[in-house]
């Protein structure tokens, strides 16, 4: 089983971003489960979203405690929230910023593989959000694919397509931008 | 076709599935978006239903005996405060016979204010005659819609499907949504005996005095008892057309358990995998599903938990004062046996606190290296 944790702020769409990445494992024929942190949602609150994905039916239903990845769409979260918490030795902590990822390794040290990708930009220049407050949902997702190789990034478009409600185009453009701008530590 | 939907949605889908003609609702967390999407299905023209806006849970409910008694196939759905506050006119739908189907997500009740999952909303209305089914993923909560109408209208009693808050009412799983012509095919339109008739009057709910009011009530007790013989039916129908099997209360690996885990929800589910942690471990310990609690399979609780040693019992609710309603329910129904299994009664996850199955494995082990509960019950996971 692979378990994934968002860390968010409200109204960044993590919850949502959980769902899409779940339906592109789906699209790939894995069992799936996507669920938030369930909290009472308020805009620029901390908020955690959950996916989990099998090859065989999953029972588990408690909270994810010992992710094997977590992605990351607020930097910023790094300083107040203890994103790596449980994170498998060796699991993957994807980062949505601006900076090197030299600056990150310093922070969260060596037992972790980490990426790092401009989203926000990447939502600025799809028209997603506004540049205050970029949507990076998607396009993190794009990252997502390159960084772990777990799903396809043509399965992270065919869900954006059939699940995401508006500026689809925009979207799967999104996800493949970030796709080719991920950067490994 | 299979899809990656929420709990909320698998009861919207199930409602429309099923043709339903009234929607009376009025919206709370974490019920909101079953209702949502049903009066977006009803705006678009896609269910072709009326959905009545109303001021209060009590009204939503009111509405849907209104419609029921009109002859009509009716849904309504709620959480906690707001089947509190259905209690009343819980108990008239149950009484005048409507057989409307109640989608409750199971979530605490308050103070404090919280809104995570908790089975003493729905285990406080046992008394009203509402036929009660707990469900534990999204694929049991469509189904569960489908075969509650098909059951209601058989035996004239409301069914109310319930189902944890967040666990499963937010929570994305993959759900198999039957094509509507299988649906039409197990469940007939509904079309009663009795319904207002401005050509054929009759009188509804009218006074009954001490010489009939004792008849009907054990009319009403002998019908929801008849619903355990019917809902073995129903799920059998369900299967030969659906191919999926559900029953009044299932078994995991009883075969030859020593212990066996009582649980109902998504706690069930999480017990699934402690379970099967012990069987690799060669030790025999089973898990029964509670589905249906009212009417109460008493039957097939003595013929599951009968010849075990142990019976231990996950009450996600609390009746202060005594402990866990399935707990109080389940020793009664063993009591009559000789050489009764020792029952174990636990509460767990109140108010939407984590149950893991680390919990139940040591759950599990606390019955095992115990000869009889050390607390009745045991409050596992509180807090020093």
């Amino acid at each position: 089983m692979i378990e994934i944790r968002f860390h968010g702020r409200g109204g960044q769409g993590a919850v949502i971003g959980s769902e899409v990445l779940t339906h592109a494992f789906f699209i790939e024929d894995k069992y799936v489960q996507a669920f938030p942190a369930f909290g009472v949602e308020r805009r620029g609150a901390p908020v955690m979203a959950f996916c989990r994905i099998d090859d065989k039916e999953i029972y588990l239903r408690n909270q994810i405690y010992k992710p094997d990845h977590v992605v990351v769409l607020d930097s910023l979260m790094l300083e107040s929230v203890g994103v790596t918490q449980g994170l498998k030795k060796n699991g993957s902590v994807l980062i949505n910023c601006k900076r090197s990822p030299n600056h990150y390794r310093d922070l969260l040290g060596d037992d972790y593989q980490l990426y790092v990708v401009d989203a926000a930009s990447v939502a600025v220049e799809h028209r997603l959000g506004s540049p205050s407050n970029p949507i990076v949902n998607t396009a993190i997702l794009g990252a997502f694919s390159k960084a772990t190789g777990l799903v396809k990034i043509e399965s992270i478009e065919q869900a954006i397509e059939e699940y995401v409600p508006v500026k689809k185009e925009n979207n799967k453009k999104a996800a493949h931008a970030a796709y080719e701008r991920v950067i490994k530590a | 076709m299979k899809q990656v939907i929420k709990g909320n949605f698998a009861v919207s889908h199930g409602v429309k599935l099923c043709r339903v003609k009234v929607i009376s609702a009025y919206p709370i967390t974490p019920q909101t978006t079953i209702v949502e999407e049903l009066s977006e299905m009803c705006a678009s023209g896609e269910l072709d239903a009326k959905f009545i806006k109303v001021e209060s849970e009590h009204s939503a409910m009111a509405g849907v005996i209104g419609s029921s008694t009109a002859g009509v196939r009716s849904f309504t759905a709620t959480s906690s405060q707001g089947l509190l506050l259905m209690h009343e006119v819980l108990h008239w739908a149950a009484g005048a016979r409507l057989p409307i189907v109640l989608a409750n997500v199971n979530r605490a009740v308050g103070p404090g204010w919280n809104i995570w999952a908790d089975q003493t909303d729905s285990l406080s209305q046992r008394d009203t005659g509402l036929i009660q089914v707990y469900c534990e993923s999204n694929q049991e909560v469509l189904d569960s819609v489908i075969m509650a109408y098909k059951l209601a209208e058989k035996v004239s009693l409301p069914v109310m499907l319930t189902y944890d808050a967040f666990f499963l009412s937010h929570t994305s799983e993959i759900v198999d949504i039957p094509e509507i012509e299988q649906v039409d095919e197990f469940l007939p339109p509904y079309n009663p005996e009795f319904r207002i008739d401005i050509n054929n009057p009759r009188s509804f709910g009218g006074m009954i005095g001490p010489d009939y009011y004792f008849e009907e009530r054990y009319i009403m007790h002998k019908d929801a008892l008849k619903a355990l013989e019917y809902y073995q039916q129903v799920c059998k129908e369900f299967e030969e057309i659906f191919g999926r099997e559900y029953d009044i209360c299932e078994e995991y690996r009883t075969g030859d358990a020593e212990v066996i885990v009582v649980a109902a929800g998504t706690i069930t589910s999480v017990s699934r995998i402690a379970v099967d942690k012990f069987r690799e471990e060669g030790k025999k310990v089973g898990l029964m599903k509670l589905r249906m609690f009212r009417p109460v399979p008493v039957e097939r609780w003595r013929k599951v938990l009968g010849n075990v040693a142990k019976v231990v019992v996950m009450d996600r609710n609390l009746t202060a004062g005594l402990g866990g309603v399935f707990a109080s329910e389940i020793q009664a129904a063993l009591y009559p046996i000789e050489n009764k299994p020792m029952v174990y009664p636990v509460i767990a996850g109140l108010g939407g606190r984590d149950v893991t199955p680390d919990d139940i494995e040591g759950i599990i082990n606390y019955a095992l290296s115990n000869d009889k509960p050390t607390d009745v019950p045991l409050f596992w996971g509180l807090k020093e």
